[in-house]
């Protein structure tokens, strides 16, 4: 896959595993998992462009005597997923016309 | 292998890089690691579910922007003693002018490479001009009466064309190869630092 679009869809993927609920690392690579496997190096790229463009922030909280961080998601990383899903109406219309010509040469 | 010896051997392959990335990167690994303990695998197992060290410190060399590995390692350090100053300054008048010229050979073949991608784009864009104005004149020429003259124009024209098409797709793989020389390039020279 084009590495431009597969970066793209990873940061959807990561800002979709936190939308309902503010999450952690090892959580998210564990949600995804069933979908997508995602070494703890990628998470970690994708986390911090996240938060440099401010789709994610950070907040250290306490948990079982040491401290955890966890991830939330911002107005921006919200936008970007509604944004996801209007770019893939789009992208499953030309994914349709382009099987359909598929099937022109019969 | 434990948590801890995890931990410093990935701050040791990580040495030279900047101080502050390396301290998140290695806080990132410890609390994947404690996750994985806190759900029910030994330390051993979730030290292993981490992967290579080897590999984790090349994609974290490759990840970090090479400006900013150059940038850590010509930072000055305090707390140096008198006799480390001065050995600095004396080893200086050797590799300053070493580190000085390494450099020069790294900025003069970037710089070659790409120079020699954009004479070749031009060499193109010469050629789609040509192809353009020869047949524009050998049309002028046929209809001004000099028909031979104007048929050979067009027919020169054409094999500009025909060369540019050519060129066109020489180049694009050029640029291809270059691009991907450059990225082999900066990641050798983070290896090295």
């Amino acid at each position: 896959m084009d590495i431009q679009l597969k970066r793209g869809l990873l940061d959807v993927c990561v800002l979709a595993a936190i939308q309902n609920e503010p999450s952690y690392g090892y959580k998210i690579i564990k949600d995804m998992k069933p979908y997508i496997e995602l070494s703890e190096s990628t998470l970690y790229t994708i986390l911090k462009r996240l938060e440099a463009t401010n789709m994610l922030t950070v907040q250290s909280a306490e948990h079982g005597g040491r401290l955890r961080k966890y991830y939330h998601i911002t107005q921006n990383g919200i936008k970007r997923i509604a944004e996801f899903k209007e770019d893939w109406k789009e992208i499953l219309s030309i994914y349709k016309f382009v099987m359909k010509g598929d099937g022109m040469h019969d | 292998m434990t948590k801890m010896q995890f931990l410093l051997s990935l701050h040791d392959k990580l040495t030279g890089l900047p101080r502050d990335e390396v301290e998140q990167r290695l806080n990132f690994y410890s609390e994947m690691i404690e996750d994985r303990m806190e759900e029910g695998l030994s330390e051993a197992d979730a030290v292993a579910a981490a992967g290579s060290i080897d590999d984790i410190a090349s994609q974290i060399k490759a990840d970090i922007p090479l400006a900013k590995i150059v940038k850590e390692k010509i930072k000055p350090r305090k707390n140096r003693k008198g006799w480390q100053i001065a050995l600095l300054a004396v080893g200086g008048l050797v590799w300053v002018p070493l580190l000085i010229a390494a450099a020069a050979v790294v900025v003069s073949l970037y710089v070659s490479v790409w120079a020699l991608i954009a004479s070749l784009w031009g060499v193109f864009a010469a050629l789609v001009v040509c192809a353009f104005a020869v047949t524009v004149f050998g049309i002028a020429f046929a209809f001004s009466g000099n028909v031979y003259t104007g048929l050979a124009a067009m027919a020169a024209g054409m094999v500009c064309a025909g060369l540019g098409i050519f060129l066109f797709f020489g180049c694009r793989e050029a640029t291809k190869g270059a691009a991907w020389l450059t990225k082999k390039m900066v990641l050798a020279i983070k290896k090295i630092l």
